[in-house]
């Protein structure tokens, strides 16, 4: 392309589509972030660290006064045992939340991607800044529902920290393939609600959380095993509790491991596929 | 003015909100069949009059009767013989544009086979047969603002009450929609309209008021208002900005009137070309010379010393 | 082509106003609360999804901690002193609970979104209907979904056995009871309501209420100054209701539970319909 025109010869920032490094770039879609909870952060309170902990106390509490410890709480007192769990289940939760509606407003509604879309950062590195930040809120709830749990005496030791990053991964390995398929949606999102009710909800509620997976059915068994849920809460309960074996532990995270990674792809796809016409 | 078998009659009409009188005052009489125009600027207390008149919003003082009947005990059976066009479409967004008609009839108390057919019609009416089943979101504002109208119309009013019916669409759409409005006031509706657009004005109505302020600053038909308060002809000339007002003294004395704007001096004369030459003669040297015919909106600078657009 | 619009059925006035509605402000009661219920089911019927998953909240809470940690609790002490099956005992406080969740996210929600956001109400208010008639409508709608859901559950609770004596019947129309109440006291809430931000206030009332009003365990969990606090929370006097019902255990005292319902119920539609006035009416 000749560009003899003199207009054009100024020195324009470099127009290559690559002005910034990865790092960089990703670091300005979370400084966007930032600005906004550090205004907004109150409301995320509620519901990514009061619940869990109301959570916590009503059915590891409340509920469990109703089981003498045993096998099947691995012979912890039921506070105990449930408390890595619903570390990882009120991480996919957030996960979840953060995954659907606030992806598919920065399309639709705020249409803030577009905005971002129309600077030199490439819609793959904005999908990468919009999972970065779900992972950073992930731990930050993580770390605040540990507090709260140790002060109420359902922590054993410090490993658990360890569970903690065992939870995000779960909460990535969800969030990352629900990304990538809220940046397809047009419509008003009416499938999210049916996402919540009838995989979220079931999930909490059967993939292990409250009883071993082997209380279920047989036949329903291999359902729970293919929720990431599942193996967060192998994971986070395993090295909780110092139980975790090598293999099963390889297993769980190359699980864990693999849906995040697909995740991304997908997500960082489905990003340019929509801002870049 | 026929105060006797007026539609709607109002005196000394207020409204308040909080401490601020929106409304200050106002007295008008509408006739059956009548296209009634309230003209003038945003925030002159057209809106809270309409929604008085419209009987959605309570009068916080003076006398007002519509179809002879008092808003404050009869609402529901005034506005069951209402048609309102509010100034923002508020469709059913979570209806198709045929239940938007139908759903809306039904208020109404009307049956659910006159619905139906009522639909239908005014679907055609409103030139919107081909998206009977689209969903309103995705209709153009054009659409969007014809399906209202179509909408106010199902109860086969003997008053339609429309709020800046044409207030942010396009030319064309204006157009269109005051085609349709034309032919109800053909069939007889008697048509109220607000509006800040003099042209709107002089298409729709046969008698207005120029509001200001909260208060009726004159009624009257546009041409008698045009009459009364302008010359036959308007003398523009442009002047570079800044420098108009070294030119007024010159101009006064080739017009009845001289108004003064910001870009150029407006001279009102009954012969608009003769003072043209004058003003030439006189040694003017504006960048344009314009002659025009007298519009309302002369009008309605002479009677508050601003315009009506901004 | 007809262009022109014909003039043909001229609409009914609206009913004069029957005695006990006529100590209300004039203008806000049409007595044609029906024609914008059927708004709702119009505009419902493309969203069955949505209606339908409200019907297995309830239902998954049964099976995963009725039946799957029910296995490893046992039994435990029912409303009249007996033993009974740990799914039978959440089964009528989840049923209580669901009432409550169903009518407080249509009434808050949903009519948040039709207020404030899609000015539903702003053009209903342009024809004979009044704020009344709004709240009739939208409390009625509530009523019906939330009606339709706890006759479904019941149904599985009735399948698994779970019902043990015919005062069982009268399950049905205690939570529509509590639906009301919630629907109203809610409605109230929601005309309160300025941004979506504040709906995290009503997560904040519902889902403590929800976990903590012995729906999954017996009230002597708690110690007694805590054990009060409970007592006073309406989803606690639903769960009670709902329980003595299911499993016979009825006495005089649950009239109180009725009474504790009828007086928010009253309340909250006298707020909501006196809120929508000054809202809509301005």
């Amino acid at each position: 392309m000749t560009t003899n025109d003199a207009a054009t010869t100024r020195t324009a920032p470099a127009a290559t589509g690559r002005s910034g490094s990865l790092f960089a770039e990703v670091g300005r879609v979370l400084e966007g972030h930032w600005v906004w909870y550090r205004l907004n952060w109150r409301a995320t309170v509620i519901s990514s660290v009061l619940m869990p902990a109301l959570y916590l106390i009503a059915m590891g509490i409340g509920m469990g006064s109703l089981v003498e410890p045993g096998e099947f709480t691995q012979g912890h007192d039921y506070l105990v045992y449930l408390a890595p769990a619903v570390l990882v289940v009120s991480l996919v939760q957030t996960a979840a939340g953060e995954s659907t509606y606030p992806v598919l407003s920065g399309f639709k509604w705020q249409r803030n991607y577009l905005a971002v879309a129309a600077t030199p950062i490439s819609p793959a590195r904005l999908a990468l800044g919009e999972l970065t930040w779900i992972a950073l809120r992930l731990l930050f709830s993580g770390l605040v529902y540990l507090l709260i749990a140790a002060l109420l005496g359902a922590l054993l030791n410090p490993m658990v920290l360890v569970s903690l990053l065992a939870a995000v991964l779960t909460g990535m390995a969800f969030a990352a393939p629900v990304v990538a398929y809220s940046a397809t949606v047009q419509g008003e999102g009416a499938g999210f609600n049916a996402l919540f009710r009838f995989v979220v909800m079931p999930m909490v509620l059967f993939a292990g959380t409250f009883y071993p997976v082997s209380q279920l059915p047989e036949v329903v068994q291999p359902v729970a095993w293919i929720t990431p849920l599942w193996h967060g809460t192998e994971l986070a309960r395993g090295l909780a509790f110092g139980t975790l074996e090598a293999l099963p532990a390889l297993l769980h995270l190359s699980y864990l491991l693999a849906l995040a990674g697909v995740g991304t792809v997908l997500a960082c796809r489905h990003f340019h596929k929509r801002l870049v016409v | 003015m026929a105060t006797a078998g007026s539609l709607i009659h109002a005196r000394g009409l207020v409204k308040r909100f909080g401490s601020f009188e929106a409304v200050r005052g106002v007295d008008v009489d509408i006739a059956p069949g009548e296209s009634f125009g309230f003209l003038g600027p945003n925030g002159a207390g057209k809106s809270s009059t309409m929604r008085m008149v419209s009987c959605l919003s309570p009068r916080s003082g003076g006398e007002l009767r519509v179809l002879g009947m008092d808003p404050d005990t009869d609402g529901p059976r005034i506005r069951a013989r209402l048609g309102v066009v509010p100034q923002q479409d508020n469709l059913d967004v979570e209806l198709t544009v045929r239940e938007n008609l139908q759903v809306y009839g039904r208020y109404f108390g009307l049956s659910r086979a006159a619905v139906r057919e009522r639909a239908g019609e005014l679907m055609e009416f409103a030139q919107l047969t081909d998206r009977a089943d689209a969903k309103v979101e995705p209709l153009s504002g054009g659409m969007k603002r014809r399906l209202t109208i179509a909408r106010a119309l199902v109860n086969d009013p003997e008053v339609l009450l429309l709020d800046e019916p044409t207030t942010g669409l396009d030319p064309q759409a204006r157009h269109v929609l005051w085609d349709r409005l034309f032919r109800l006031k053909q069939q007889g509706v008697t048509l109220i309209v607000t509006t800040h657009y003099m042209d709107e004005a002089e298409q729709l109505c046969d008698r207005l008021v120029v509001m200001d302020g909260g208060r009726i600053a004159a009624e009257g038909s546009p041409s008698e208002l045009i009459r009364r308060y302008s010359t036959r002809e308007v003398l523009e000339l442009r002047f570079p900005f800044g420098r108009v007002a070294d030119h007024t003294e010159v101009a006064a004395r080739l017009a009845e009137r001289v108004e003064v704007l910001p870009d150029r001096l407006l001279l009102y004369t009954d012969n608009g070309d003769a003072a043209l030459a004058a003003a030439h003669e006189a040694g003017l040297r504006p960048v344009s010379g314009l002659v025009r015919r007298s519009t309302l909106e002369d009008v309605f600078l002479r009677l508050t010393g601003r315009s009506l657009v901004d | 082509m007809t262009t022109d619009v014909p003039t043909r059925e001229v609409p009914p006035p609206p009913p004069s106003r029957g005695t006990v509605l006529r100590i209300l402000p004039p203008g806000l009661y049409a007595g044609r609360a029906s024609a914008l219920l059927e708004r709702a089911f119009v505009a419902n019927r493309r969203a069955w999804l949505a209606l339908l998953s409200g019907f297995f909240e309830p239902l998954f809470y049964l099976l995963s901690l009725g039946v799957g940690f029910g296995a490893l609790v046992g039994q435990v002490v029912g409303p009249g002193g007996e033993p009974i099956d740990y799914a039978a005992f959440i089964a009528p406080g989840l049923l209580a609970a669901s009432a409550m969740n169903g009518a407080v996210y249509d009434a808050t929600f949903n009519i948040f979104f039709k207020l404030r956001h899609a000015k539903l109400y702003d053009a209903v208010l342009a024809t004979p209907l009044g704020p009344l008639d709004v709240a009739i409508a939208e409390i009625s709608w509530a009523l019906l979904r939330g009606g339709a859901y706890a006759t479904g559950f019941l149904a599985v609770m009735f399948g698994m056995g779970l019902l043990t004596s015919p005062w069982a019947l009268l399950a049905l129309p205690a939570a529509l009871l509590v639906s009301l109440a919630f629907a109203a006291v809610g409605m109230a809430c929601t005309t309160f309501i300025r941004s979506t931000q504040d709906f995290d206030f009503v997560q904040l009332a519902i889902l403590p209420m929800f976990l903590f009003s012995t729906t999954f365990y017996p009230i002597d969990v708690y110690p007694g100054g805590l054990r009060v606090l409970i007592e006073c929370l309406p989803l606690y006097h639903g769960v009670e209701l709902m329980r003595a019902l299911s499993t016979g255990a009825v006495h005089w005292g649950l009239l109180g539970h009725v009474a504790y319902f009828l007086v928010m119920a009253a309340v909250g539609l006298w707020v909501a319909t006196r809120r929508l006035g000054t809202l809509l009416l301005r």
